[in-house]
This record gives structure tokens, sequence and C-alpha cells, in this order.
């Protein structure tokens, strides 16, 4: 076999492609990782420093916060959103009237962008005049000061990204219930089983693989969570809701640091990184094919 | 239908229309005047229906013209992006070459790298190239993506050899049979790709962020986060912004309503 019999049409496929990701893409990525060890402001040369931008990055209060503030987000988010997805993914697995535009009613958030949703939710959380504070005042309740107060500014943040993705949760959870053969739910209740035993030894535990999948998800999309919080209240007010994104913007192009943000960058790769990995080498044994 | 039956579908029925009913208190808030918007107890609807709001959306924003930036911009993007996938995706699938299986496996490699990581050293990379506050250097970063590589590639190794070799036998060049006989065969993932990368580039906001300043070269995100300012906002206003930007999407929405969840799929259950 010639193995290089099409090098030239390939090397003419491949460019377009390679070119652009290599450049947009990886070149960024090593630059990252040399930054992260230089400090820079874009006037002067950079400067390499070693791991003093680390070193700075385990004392610095504000990026703890940060990634404090990122790890409430997804524990809030992340069990909202799986059982609000789980609940509907449930209630919709079967065709009723009216059963696909439910699907769609519940759809509708995903395709909306992070900006939409964030100002939409932030007049409807407003302290003066939103919906919610004006029903509540209806019944002679004062509300919180919501995304502008820092005791609820992070629950301000967490309700609407949870509604935005609960959608696509259920879409991921129905692929999965869909590809549970039914035979197993009919043996199983000819055996007598009660509903509750049914959804909690065979249907949850067959949804394994589709939970999971879910969960590395919305673990990798939120470690990275920007868009609505930079929106809705700037990671303010007082940093009660600044997090890992936020914090490698404002120091890069608030403060020019180019080099410490560039140290946050890669902390927050590496916890990606972990993440995919620990999918990889954990997927066979927790995940249940069968 | 039994009985037991009816009460989880009236809870599905009940939460879908309260999924909904964020959007509706948007339309019904840009429809009032701003004494009304704020009043409390809440009005579920307009007592004087008035397009006071639209008339100042109108007034402050350009909206044909962001209209027109966000739909250039990301049909020229997800053109090129979907261009330079299937040209790859074929070469991996169909044609064989030495280093295929490491060059493929930079592309894998590369799926792997949150954009959010590289946005430091990918601006300072535009504002050497003088592409800052332009839509080359808005644009250039998202024509090519590994993740369509990786699709378009599973797409087309799904072809029949047969196909292909009695091509070549007719003397068809490589590229006359990507483009006659592997891209035709490819539809349904390039209608999935192009419905994830349109949705992606439109929605795009944090690089926009960056990389755009003039008001006259905002995208639709872009330039609604703006009308959230500092101090007061005329939040009826913004609803009147969101109303009319959330339509169009919402409309095309219910239309490819079935490709548009197939392709989340299609981007969950392979990559």
């Amino acid at each position: 076999m010639i193995k290089a019999k099409h090098g030239r049409t390939a090397a003419l496929f491949i460019a377009p492609s390679f070119i652009p990701l290599v450049l947009f893409i990886i070149l960024p990525m090593f630059a990252a990782a040399v930054l992260s060890f230089s400090s820079w402001d874009l006037l002067s040369p950079p400067r390499w420093i070693g791991l003093a931008n680390f070193q700075e990055l385990i004392h610095n209060k504000d990026f703890y916060n940060a990634l404090k503030n990122t790890l409430i987000f997804i524990a809030g988010y992340l069990p909202l959103v799986y059982l609000l997805g789980l609940s509907a993914a449930l209630a919709l697995d079967r065709k009723f009237k009216g059963s696909s535009a439910l699907r769609a009613a519940y759809f509708l958030p995903v395709i909306t962008s992070w900006v939409i949703v964030a100002l939409l939710w932030q007049w409807i959380l407003n302290p003066q005049g939103g919906l919610v504070n004006s029903a509540l005042a209806t019944i002679g309740i004062n509300g919180p000061g919501w995304w502008t107060s820092t005791s609820w500014s992070m629950i301000s943040v967490i309700i609407p990204s949870a509604w935005k993705d609960l959608g696509f949760v259920m879409l991921i959870l129905l692929a999965g219930l869909q590809s549970i053969p039914p035979e197993y739910k009919e043996a199983a209740a000819i055996d007598g089983a009660s509903k509750r035993q049914i959804l909690f030894r065979i249907t949850l535990p067959l949804l394994t693989p589709a939970s999971f999948f879910v969960l590395v998800i919305s673990l990798i999309n939120n470690f990275q969570v920007f868009d609505q919080i930079w929106v809705m209240t700037r990671g303010g007010p007082e940093g009660s809701t600044s997090v890992i994104v936020q914090q490698i913007v404002k120091n890069s192009f608030d403060y020019g640091r180019m080099g410490y943000a560039s140290a946050m960058s890669m902390v927050l790769f590496l916890i990606i990184l972990l993440i995919t990995g620990i999918q990889i080498r954990l997927q066979k044994r927790w995940v249940n094919y069968e | 239908m039994n009985r037991t039956s009816m009460r989880p579908k009236f809870f599905t029925t009940f939460f879908g229309l309260l999924m909904l009913f964020p959007f509706f208190w948007m339309i019904s808030s840009s429809l009032k005047n701003s004494v009304e918007a704020f009043a409390t107890p809440p009005t579920l609807f307009p007592k004087s229906p008035t397009l006071e709001n639209y008339r100042k959306v109108f007034e402050l924003l350009d909206m044909p013209r962001l209209f027109l930036n966000s739909i250039a911009v990301s049909v020229t993007v997800v053109f090129i992006q979907i261009t330079t996938s299937a040209l790859a995706g074929y070469a991996f699938a169909r044609l064989q070459f030495r280093g295929k299986n490491a060059i493929f496996l930079i592309y894998l490699a590369t799926m792997m790298i949150p954009f959010q990581v590289i946005i430091v050293p990918l601006f300072i990379e535009m504002r050497q190239l003088g592409f800052v506050d332009s839509y080359l250097g808005l644009g250039l970063p998202m024509i090519a993506s590994a993740f369509g590589v990786f699709l378009m590639r599973q797409a087309m190794l799904a072809i029949p050899r047969e196909l292909e070799e009695a091509a070549i036998l007719d003397g068809a060049s490589h590229l006359r049979l990507f483009r006659s006989v592997a891209l035709p065969l490819c539809i349904p993932t390039i209608a999935a790709l192009t419905i994830l990368s349109f949705m992606s580039v439109w929605n795009a906001y944090l690089w926009p962020l960056l990389i755009i300043f003039s008001p006259e070269k905002m995208t639709l995100p872009l330039a609604l986060a703006n009308l959230h300012g500092e101090n007061l906002t005329d939040w009826p206003m913004v609803m009147a912004a969101t109303t009319l930007t959330v339509l169009p999407i919402a409309i095309i929405y219910l239309i490819l309503q079935r490709q548009i969840a197939q392709s989340f799929l299609t981007a969950g259950l392979k990559g």
C-alpha cells in the first residue's frame, strides 16, 4: 500500500482549517503558558518572572474569592438544573397531546443568548418595580435587593442560568431515557415492581451515561461562567459574584496585567483538564452501560 | 389515559407555562408605559398598550444596522467554518497520507482548549496584527473549528467506498468527488453544524466585548448589553429591544424545532 498517495491533495484539504487553528488557538495556548511566567503590561517588553504570578495567585484574596464563587455557583446551579431537567425529561418521556409543544417551551431559553437571558431576569429581579418584588410588596413582604445585594446576588445569577440550561439537560436525558429498552420496565412491572421501584432500580441506573455526560459538560462549561454574570452584576456587588473568567478579563483588560491574567487562565485550563481526565478514567467504572 | 397520569401532565404543563412566563413578561413590559411597568401590584397585561418603548429603541439604537451586522458576521463565519471543516473532514475520512493520525490527534487536542483560556494572548495577537475593532479580529478565531472537522470526518467515514471507486474510475478528481459525492451525502451533518455554529456566533458575547468598540460595528448582544448602564436603566425600553431580538430567533426556532433539537443531540452524543 502506498501510504502517502494523496499527500498533496490532503495538504490542500487540511490547510484551510489547520492554519487558522494553529494561529488562533494553538499558538495563543502556548503563548498563555509562556506569559503565565512573565510580567507584561503591553507597554514595556515582557519580563520573565518565573513562578511569581502563581505565588501571587495562591495568596491573592480576589482570586481565592473568584475560585470560591465559581464553586458556589456550580454547587447551586448543577443540582437545580439537573433535578428540574430530569423531572421535565421523565414527564415528557411519552407522547401526549401537546407534549412536543411543551418540549419546545422548555427548550426556547436554550437558544436565547446569555445577554438576553441576563437582561430579562435582571428586570424580573429588579429591586424596585421588578416583577418579583412588586408581587411580594402586594402581599406585604419587603423583597430583597436581589442582584444589588451581596447576600442575594449569587442566587440572582444562578436562577437565570438554571432556567436557560434546563431544556438542554432535558434534551440529553430524554435521549438517554429513549435508549432504555421498554422491555426492562415491562418485565419489572409484571413482576410487581412499583412505579417508584422501577424509577430508582431501573430507569435512573440505566440513565447514568446521560447523567454523567450532563455532569461533565456542565462542570466544564460553568467553570468558564462569564456572560450572564458580567451583564447582571459585573462580578459585584463587592465581589460577591466575582468568578474566574471575570478576574481574567479584569486583570488583563482593566489593569493591563497580561502575565498575571494568563496565570489565572492556566489554572482554569488545568481545572478543566483535570475534569476531562477524571471523566475519561471514571467513565468505565461508574457508568452503567447495561 | 387513566386518572393517575393526569396529575403529572398538569404539573408538566404548569411548569412549561412557567418556563415561558419570562418571555411573556418581557413582551408585556415592553408594551407598558413607564408608570405601569414599575407599578405595585404588577399588571399581567398592559392596561393601555403603547409602542413608545419601541420608538425609543429605534431612536437610541440603529436596530436594522445591528441586525445586519449580526447576520453578516454570523453568515460569513459559519460559511467559512463549514467549508474548512468539510474539507479537512474529507481528507481525514477518505485520503491516505503520511502523519494522518498525528495531525488528527492535534485536532482532537485543540478541541480540549477552552476559548476563555486563550482570550488574553489572542487579543494581544489581534492587536499586533492591527485587527482590533474590526470584523477580521472578531471572525478569524472562529473560521476553523476542530469540533466541526471531527463531526464532518464522522459523517464522511460513513460514505460507502463503492460510490467513490466508481467516480474515480470515471476520472474524477478528489475536489470533484468532495463536491458532488461527499458533500451531498453529508447534508444532515452540515445542517446540524450550521445550526450549532450559527447559534454560537450569533449569541457570542465575550469575544465581541473584548475586540469591538465602535458602536457601528457592534453585534446585537453587545449593543443590548450596553443598554444596561451604570445608572438608571429604562427597563421597559430594554425589554422592547430584547423582544425585537428574540422574536426572529423564536420564529426560526419554531420552524426548525426538530432539526435544532437534533443538532444539539448530534453535538452532545458525538462530541
